[in-house]
């Protein structure tokens, strides 16, 4: 048949630039670039280019130049390119369409309708390089109260168990299967070094990362792959996943040819089979079952770590937060409608969910007007770009956040949404041998170690500037936030006051 | 009298920012003394206020009537006193009411008309509830729900003289030469975002509880709300009042000692933290991690007062003034040294404390004259 889509892409090759050294060639997955030996030519199937830039970056002569193909259709806003070339591949396929990373929808980015205070005259703004600046957060349940012994001040409540986390900013759960091994690494050397964690996804650990146990969450989800006791014991914090942002009541499905033998060591599930995790868990189809997960997993780990539940973002997260709690979550997990993954249904992704913003403001309120707030520490994900969003979340009200593609990003990702495929050129969503050594994990280290110094010094700055010196004066004083072209009713639920008010 | 903008906050900001002066002398052996020298300290300081706001607390008041709650009230119209005087015989049994005696003076212009109760609760009206909560809920009732009223003063063998003036001015409308406490607080403020209003004025006050306050809490929105979570709802709009209701919610309700509360409010950073002995580090650690949405954040200098002791401290990093000095068995408090010089130009020893640590004169522990085991703690801990 032949296709009706277009390229998406076009690649403009300078002649004059180009010498044939066929890097472009090497380096792409998608069989963009060919070599032509009769004419020592280097040429282009553009229709394969999905736009990673891999190419543009690696040409030593800086030959190439990736344009967006205009697709001058007649103008139509209810029939983009998009929706028709949409329907187009399932006319052609006749399947659900795949795609990866986060919905790039254009629904309102509330961070960007939210602006930060800062100290004028009636009180210093302090600077962050001069007096201290406190950063340093406690993952986990507290008491309302604390109790002293009389006489000699000495503490007689015994709290649950907490985590010390340097930087409000944790990396979120992508698997050993759908991020390569090098990812991994480079993911738990980085929290490690920044003093944060890092998180498994549902994949399993593999055991070289075991070293690594007391700055990672591991995650207990619907597959339960690769869920052992050793795997608990190593683990700082062990997360229940019960949904993602990306794709809200959907199960995950890793393709069999991804199952390499590492992989499938990690998960215990056999070579080149195909890991399927189930839509809902099939133990938990009520908060009471949650509860005897939640409880189980605290028994198998004699109740020395926090148990974290995590749910996508749906129109009633205010409730359901709360029945996590009283399930006994110690951390709840809320990844919005921007949540990225490594394969989901189009359509999923792009319609299912409500913005982060919305509900982490809803929990916060209703947690506290529930005078259970301080039962559990609220961690959002989702969509955070900068150390900008971060401070406009913690003054929403949560404790910390999770980044997944700022994380990849900072590895490479170029967003070119082709996770699904298997074949990521920048060797972060693979399990390909040759592509994955793309990521090299000192170097991978490095560059996630310098984002979360970069945005650790910037909360400084915005801490500083603020007049506030500890991060748990900003975590929900909403009075440090002001709305920007926002409804009443956004504001409402925001909890926040317009700007000039 | 009908000036609304005298009385209420005109607009309703959510807190208020301002700069100020404080004093408080506190005589730890309990002996009752003139207002005259709090007077002159505090005048000393007037630049620090800008007349827009001045107050004083005085424990040890009214020993005549020492078991009665002292309700001092302003009204803004013979109505509101009507409804509100109808009210308290109705919720308390009265045992004595007049006019608190003022003297008019051409810096005071519109004031309210002020009176004082004194008032003994009904067991069999408190339902339960322990006499302080009871007082506290119609202290509530009548602040939120009476018009041209407000309940400013309501402890035991204490008061709070308040209004919009400089302090000395105010000391001079109320006559206040004319009592005698063995602890006084005095506040002169400068509020830059709202002009003077009387309920605005410190000492802010709940029970005994009063709180002087120097600066600007930019954790408020954060303190309100965790507050909020334990049935405390800010009606004041100043920023003053989360430190009186956190201080209410550590001390009365979780039992906590004062040292203990001053550990909340200003911690120790996290790095100090992790120098200090296992078992403090264990204690301190769990107090930030509990009550982390109490720390009061930005420049601050607070006095806090209630019966039998008197604290002092400001923000960690002392971003606002307070000096420290004592003679005998009485501790100064003050925003500035000089204040405390001119009223007691013999001080044995004055100094500045660390930012957070806290000051605290006790009956309990009344100072003894050349006392010079104060160093490292609080002024009274060496007995």
């Amino acid at each position: 048949m032949k296709t009706y889509l277009p390229p998406k892409f076009f690649v403009d090759r300078d002649p004059n630039r180009c010498i044939q050294c066929r890097v472009c060639v090497n380096q792409c997955t998608f069989d963009a670039h060919r070599y032509d030996a009769e004419d020592d030519e280097v040429r282009s199937h553009e229709e394969n280019c999905v736009g990673c830039h891999r190419c543009v970056l690696f040409c030593p002569t800086h030959a190439l130049t990736i344009r967006r193909n205009p697709l001058d259709y007649r103008e139509n806003y209810n029939w983009r390119p998009e929706v028709i070339e949409d329907i187009i591949k399932q006319a052609e396929t006749g399947g659900v369409l795949l795609t990866g990373m986060g919905n790039d929808k254009g629904y309102r980015i509330y961070w960007d309708h939210l602006v930060l205070n800062a100290s004028q005259v009636t009180n210093p703004s302090i600077d962050p390089l001069r007096e201290p600046m406190e950063l340093t957060t406690y993952l986990g349940r507290k008491p309302d109260r604390v109790e002293v012994e009389q006489g000699s001040p000495s503490l007689k409540t015994e709290l649950a168990p907490q985590v010390k986390i340097e930087v409000p900013v944790m990396f979120a759960a992508m698997s050993y299967g759908a991020v390569s091994i090098n990812v991994h690494e480079s993911l738990a050397r980085a929290a490690a070094e920044a003093g944060t964690l890092w998180n498994t996804g549902e994949g399993g650990l593999h055991p070289k990362l075991y070293k690594y146990g007391d700055n990672t969450i591991v995650q207990v989800a619907s597959g339960r792959f690769g869920v052992h006791p050793e795997y608990l014991d190593v683990a700082r914090v062990i997360e229940i996943k019960i949904g993602q942002g990306a794709k809200p009541g959907i199960g995950g499905h890793l393709p069999g040819e991804k199952v390499s033998a590492e992989v499938s060591m990690t998960r215990m599930i056999p070579k080149g089979t195909d890991a399927l995790s189930p839509a809902p868990q099939h133990d938990i189809y009520s908060i009471e079952d949650l509860a005897q997960l939640v409880y189980a997993l605290k028994e198998a780990t004699n109740y020395t770590k926090p148990v974290a539940v995590k749910i996508a973002a749906v129109h009633n997260s205010a409730a359901i937060a709360s029945g996590m709690v009283r399930a006994g979550a110690d951390i709840i997990v809320l990844d919005g409608l921007r949540g990225a993954t490594g394969a989901a249904p189009k359509i999923i992704r792009d319609n299912v969910g409500i913005p982060i913003e919305m509900a982490l403001a809803s929990v916060d309120t209703r947690l506290r007007q529930e005078g259970i707030r301080s039962q559990a520490s609220v961690v959002i994900s989702g969509g955070i770009r900068n150390s900008g969003d971060v401070a406009k979340a913690i003054a929403l009200g949560a404790d910390a956040v999770y980044i997944g593609t700022a994380a990849l990003v900072a590895l490479g990702c170029t967003l070119c949404q082709q996770c699904h495929t298997g074949k990521c050129a920048w060797g972060i969503c693979t399990t390909d041998l040759a592509l994955t050594k793309r990521v090299n994990p000192d170097i991978g280290t490095r560059r996630l170690a310098n984002l979360l110094r970069g945005w650790s010094l910037e909360l400084k700055d915005i801490l500083g500037g603020m007049g506030i010196n500890a991060l748990e004066s900003l975590r929900g004083n909403r009075l440090h936030l002001r709305g920007v072209g926002l409804t009443d009713t956004e504001l409402e639920i925001l909890g926040v006051e317009m700007a000039g008010n | 009298m009908k000036d609304l903008g005298r009385m209420n906050n005109p607009y309703s900001d959510d807190k208020v920012l301002d700069a100020c002066s404080l004093f408080g002398v506190m005589d730890t052996t309990g002996r009752r003394f003139s207002g005259k020298e709090v007077v002159r300290a505090i005048a000393n300081m007037h630049v620090r206020g800008n007349g827009l706001g001045g107050g004083f607390a005085i424990y040890g008041l009214y020993p005549q009537y020492a078991d009665h709650y002292a309700f001092h009230i302003m009204y803004l119209s013979q109505e509101g006193k009507s409804e509100v005087e109808a009210f308290l015989k109705r919720r308390f049994r009265l045992l004595h009411a007049e006019e608190v005696p003022t003297r008019p003076i051409p810096a005071i212009v519109y004031p309210p008309l002020v009176w004082r109760y004194f008032l003994e609760v009904d067991s069999q009206e408190c339902d339960g509830q322990s006499q302080d909560d009871y007082v506290v809920d119609r202290v509530m009732e009548i602040n939120t729900g009476v018009k041209d009223a407000f309940v400013f003063s309501s402890g035991k063998n204490m008061a709070v003289f308040k209004g919009v003036g400089y302090p000395e001015e105010i000391a001079e409308y109320f006559c206040l030469e004319q009592y005698e406490g063995y602890l006084w607080t005095a506040h002169g403020r400068f509020p830059t975002n709202t002009p003077g209003w009387w309920g605005g004025a410190h000492p802010f006050n709940i029970l005994d509880w009063t709180v002087v306050h120097n600066g600007e809490i930019s954790s408020y929105g954060i303190n309100r709300r965790y507050l909020e979570q334990f049935g405390y709802h800010c009606t004041m709009q100043t920023d003053t009042e989360v430190v009186a209701y956190a201080i209410d919610l550590l001390m009365r309700k979780h039992g906590l000692p004062i040292e203990i509360v001053a550990k909340i409010l200003a911690p120790p950073f996290w790095s100090d933290i992790e120098r200090r002995p296992p078992s403090e580090q264990a204690l301190l650690l769990a107090l930030r991690q509990v009550y982390g949405s109490l720390l009061l954040n930005g420049p601050f200098t607070v006095i806090i007062a209630h019966h039998g002791e008197m604290i002092g401290f400001t923000d960690r990093i002392r971003l606002r003034p307070l000096t420290v000095g004592v003679k005998g068995p009485v501790l100064y408090l003050s925003s500035e040294e000089s204040a405390i010089r001119l009223v007691c130009p013999d001080l044995e020893r004055a100094w500045i404390p660390m930012g957070g640590e806290p000051i605290v004169g006790s009956l309990h522990r009344p100072l003894v004259p050349r006392e010079m085991a104060i160093a490292g703690g609080t002024a009274s801990d060496a007995d």
